[in-house]
């Protein structure tokens, strides 16, 4: 057991809450009943593809990917050179070196270019606010439409709307 | 029964072939997955987001110079979505042409303190939270350059200082100040404004989007800096859609369509 | 804007076509937005302007693609190292479906005018809004070279149809929206998670880009998280095109709602997904790895029989014209699932499946058209309910034949020819039990068809009782005939027959075009 902790679940921990999280919301949102628990469901169901994303663009030891602005244009370093102790010291410490011998880096533009280590990816979270901003607008749409069921068959429930579904089918 | 039979073996399948997919991936952290580093031979793009982002766009916070230039395109379509969003709920929800039910049934109060006395407390909290969450709205979608923040998020947080009034007091005194017909055209002017900033690089014979040719006209130095500052333009272009349609959202919501009195 | 953009030199112009495909479209939307509130009156022509100006661009790129190759547009001029920026692309597989969503969409505004006489005319903006947003998103999806921004312009186009087929439409149609957004949400997260796993793998979301990672790293291609992000990128397009056995939502999305909705949905969100599902395999996966183990290809193959003969036998058993329509929609969609799965070693399938893309848009388009004009105008909307309606509309009958022998298959029409080359794909890859259902799925159309040529032509009843309304769906009641231009319905019936019937004619021309990028595949990588 605690072999499979360590080999299987630790090193992809996220990966296996979001696999989780999405199967919570793929349940409720085919095996509720109520049509706003469906929706409850499929707002987890998308919540846990942005949990995937951004587990994707996690680093060890690394900091958001904010460069410090000092107010002079040319100096600009990472968050994370600032004293952030963690796996990358030695490549924070050759950046910090270089950075002293590089004066203001206008001869040696790389020496003001961060290591990508110690920045998380931002790709993901560019990603994922679209995906949250297309959540929101789906759920917004979603919710109308159920304003309008209930306006129609006075009632929630999948099983009775789907009886009256019946009944106007006889009728007609 | 028959769907909760039917939704344990969709989620088995499903959960189990995720599951199956999670053992081949990098582990979570690892600075040097194919997402993070890239593939042997080629370096992932996200790099070269991080290294050379602020010699292109002279903006420090990454993700707001990946979000409104590199893919800025997908940024415009975005708030596309959340135009359309607004105009499909407006289009199934929206009452419309009742005159007889325009009257609103209940009696309205003005301002915030008149009418019931527990309402004071409510009403001068809110006038005094109000404009302090709007000055802050203003602060993040303005300062997105350099703390997290932008369009999307400041324009959230403006439609809120909206939603609060409507909470507060009632629907209709949210929409004396934000009415229906103005919020409308608010969207649209956002989304005017993030394509006109591309159209105009077309114009200036360059790609859509490709704001460092509108460095003539911004009058900056360089082309970074145009890029930068047309960055803050879209972004203030999504805030007008954002904060507009999320009231609108609200609105429609909260009234049944019929956008009196809510909740 | 569109006076800039005309005013401008023609060599820039080439230049831009693909932005400007997309721009035109969505500044119409704004400025019917913004002014149509005011003034319904201003709302069609603007949409008809933009439409046309899309359509000129559309026949402009494919003139440009078939002289000069394939179109490649950076956006923001973002173009080294590939990958940073979004990449828009125009080649032989997608220029002829922009053409036809340009056509569709400019037809069937056309056939959308009366619904300014209608009762919410207060809409009216809103839904050319809509209108014009869908037309945005589904010019946006074929030109997309991005895996992500596909995603993005899938929801606009989700988003916008939505909001289309819920409004104004009736208590039933009410639940059919509310399953659809459902459906719609789930597949598109399917299909975005498919894409977690890919970048998850390449580090990339340039589809070229992706496809030079995977042909050139088998270790990479071979991985189970490649093979899962495949299968998750497929479902979910499976889910949006309605594919057996994920077709649940379309029948009763698509019956119960407008007319005008029906008749731009109908004949492009189905056939626009169908596209993405190939340009998946063709430009993302690439057709030697998607093929590498045939037991994938049969086994999609005989869900695609399966959906051919489920779609045919369900339409049989509907009573109702339009639900029956859309049954024989997801036994199109077998037709061109299976087609482009047939691996059969000259792609006659894959190219029998791009051209019945356009034919079936034809052809739904027709049948949908007059299946509105019946309903609107008569207010038949059961098929015992049209007879003698042949002897009354004869325009809209003629134009209801034509589709419906081009639903079947007879020459010169375009559905024989797509029937051919599918054929021809089946029997070369030795698939007989697609032959066989494409042949049963004909001969089933013809008993449908017929059966409705005889009660419309033969029968005797007079058409009376049709004006009754029906009380489930307010949004349709047939209006007084003196309101409605005929000509608004018929004159896009009519020119859609005519299409059918060139596309037909002109089949080995449009073949040829097709062919031009499947003859061409194993340089698709190395062409940037």
């Amino acid at each position: 057991m605690s072999e499979f902790v360590e080999t299987v679940l630790r090193p992809h921990f996220n990966f296996w809450v979001y696999v989780i999280l999405m199967m919570i919301g793929l349940w409720a949102l085919i095996a509720k009943n109520n049509l706003i628990k469906k929706l409850i469901g499929l707002s987890i169901f998308q919540t846990a593809i942005i949990l995937f994303y951004v587990s994707m663009g996690v680093k060890e030891n690394a900091n958001i990917p904010i460069l410090d602005h000092h107010g002079h244009e040319e100096h600009v370093v990472a968050h994370a050179e600032d004293g952030h102790a963690g796996a990358h010291d030695k490549k924070a410490h050759v950046e910090k070196s270089d950075h002293a011998t590089g004066s203001h880096g206008e001869s040696h533009p790389d020496a003001t270019s961060p290591d990508p280590d110690t920045m998380a990816n931002p790709l993901p979270h560019v990603l994922m606010l679209t995906a949250i901003v297309v959540g929101v607008a789906t759920l917004g749409v979603a919710l109308s439409i159920v304003q309008m069921i209930f306006r129609e068959y006075g009632s929630l429930e999948e099983d009775e709307i789907l009886e009256q579904v019946k009944a106007g089918n006889s009728d007609g | 029964m028959l769907s909760k039979v039917f939704a344990t073996i969709a989620v088995v399948i499903t959960g189990g072939i995720l599951l199956y997919g999670v053992s081949d991936f990098p582990g979570f952290g690892d600075p040097h997955s194919p997402a993070n580093a890239g593939v042997p031979g080629q370096a992932s793009i996200s790099q070269y987001f991080i290294t050379e982002s602020y010699g292109d766009t002279k903006v420090p916070n990454i993700v707001t110079s990946v979000l409104a230039d590199y893919r800025g395109y997908d940024t415009m379509f975005e708030t596309v979505v959340i135009f359309a969003a607004g105009m499909a709920i407006f289009a199934i929800l929206r009452v419309v042409g009742d005159d007889s039910e325009r009257k609103p049934r209940r009696k309205q109060e003005s301002s915030f303190t008149n009418g019931d006395h527990s309402r004071i407390i409510i009403g001068t909290t809110c006038r005094l939270l109000v404009p302090v969450i709007q000055l802050f709205a203003l602060y993040v979608i303005a300062h997105g350059h350099h703390s997290p923040g932008g369009g999307f998020q400041g324009g959230v947080i403006l439609a809120a200082s909206f939603i609060i009034i409507a909470l507060a007091e009632n629907l209709n005194s949210a929409l004396k100040r934000l009415s229906e017909t103005n919020y409308l055209k608010i969207a649209c002017i956002g989304i005017l404004i993030y394509a006109g900033f591309g159209v105009m690089c077309q114009v200036l014979e360059s790609d859509f989007l490709d704001y460092g040719v509108l460095q003539p006209i911004l009058m900056t130095d360089g082309p970074e800096m145009a890029r930068s500052h047309s960055m803050l333009g879209v972004e203030i272009g999504v805030a007008f859609t954002v904060t507009a349609i999320m009231f609108a959202i609200y609105a429609n919501l909260s009234s049944r369509g019929l956008l009196r009195d809510g909740l | 804007m569109k006076s800039w953009n005309k005013s401008k030199p023609a060599i820039l112009m080439a230049d831009q076509l693909p932005a400007i495909l997309v721009l035109a479209p969505l500044f119409g939307a704004m400025i019917i937005g913004l002014a149509g509130t005011k003034d319904h009156k201003i709302c069609f022509p603007i949409t008809l302007a933009s439409l046309l100006v899309t359509l000129v661009v559309a026949v402009a790129a494919a003139h440009q693609v078939f002289e000069h190759g394939p179109i490649d547009y950076f956006v923001g001029g973002w173009k080294e190292p590939i990958g940073i920026g979004i990449h828009l692309h125009i080649d032989s597989l997608n220029v002829l479906l922009l053409c036809a969503i340009a056509v569709v969409a400019v037809l069937v505004s056309f056939f959308s005018i009366r619904r300014i006489g209608d009762k919410n005319t207060e809409k009216t903006p809103h839904f050319y809004t809509l209108y014009l947003l869908l037309c945005v998103g589904l010019f946006g999806i074929t030109i997309a070279g991005d895996a992500f921004n596909l995603f993005v312009l899938i929801e606009v186009s989700s988003l916008t149809s939505y909001g289309l087929i819920a409004m104004g439409s009736s208590k039933r149609g009410a639940f059919a929206a509310f399953n659809y957004v459902l459906m719609g949400t789930v597949g598109a997260s399917f299909y975005l998670l498919g894409v977690g796993y890919l970048y998850l793998k390449t580090g990339t979301l340039n589809m070229v880009n992706i496809r030079d990672i995977l042909s050139t790293q088998p270790e990479i291609a071979a991985s189970r998280a490649v093979s899962i992000a495949f299968l998750f990128i497929l479902v979910g397009i499976w889910i949006k095109m309605a594919f057996f056995p994920l077709y649940g939502w379309l029948p009763n999305a698509y019956s119960y709602c407008p007319s005008s909705s029906a008749c731009l949905l109908a004949p492009l969100m189905t056939k626009v997904s169908v596209y993405v599902m190939i340009r998946v395999m063709v430009s993302v996966f690439g057709l030697e790895w998607v093929f590498a183990s045939p037991g994938w290809s049969n086994l999609v193959v005989w869900l695609a029989v399966i959906a051919i003969v489920a779609g045919s036998v369900l339409a049989m058993a509907q009573r109702e014209i339009k639900k029956m329509l859309c049954y024989l929609i997801v036994a199109e969609v077998g037709y061109m699932v299976g087609g482009a799965w047939l691996a059969d070693e000259g792609l006659w399938g894959l190219t029998g499946a791009l051209y019945h893309i356009l034919a079936d848009a034809a052809m739904t388009l027709c049948l949908f058209l007059a299946a509105g004009i019946f309903a609107k105008r008569f207010g038949a909307k059961k098929i015992t309910e049209l007879e003698g309606l042949f002897k009354e509309a004869p325009w809209t009958a003629v134009g209801f034949v034509v589709g419906a022998l081009a639903m079947i298959g007879v020459p010169p029409t375009c559905g024989f020819f797509s029937k051919f080359y599918l054929i021809r794909g089946g029997i070369d890859a030795g698939h007989w039990e697609y032959v066989v259902a494409l042949l049963l799925s004909s001969l089933i159309n013809a008993v449908l068809f017929f059966r409705i040529f005889e009660i419309a032509y033969f029968g005797n009843k007079p058409a009376e009782g049709h004006a009754h309304a029906h009380d489930d769906e307010p949004a349709e009641t047939a209006l007084p005939s003196s309101e409605i231009p005929t000509w608004t319905g018929v004159f896009p019936l009519l020119v859609t027959a005519a299409i059918i019937i060139l596309l037909g004619i002109f089949n080995g021309e449009i073949v040829a075009m097709i062919r031009v990028v499947l003859e061409d595949l194993p340089n698709l990588a190395s062409r940037l």
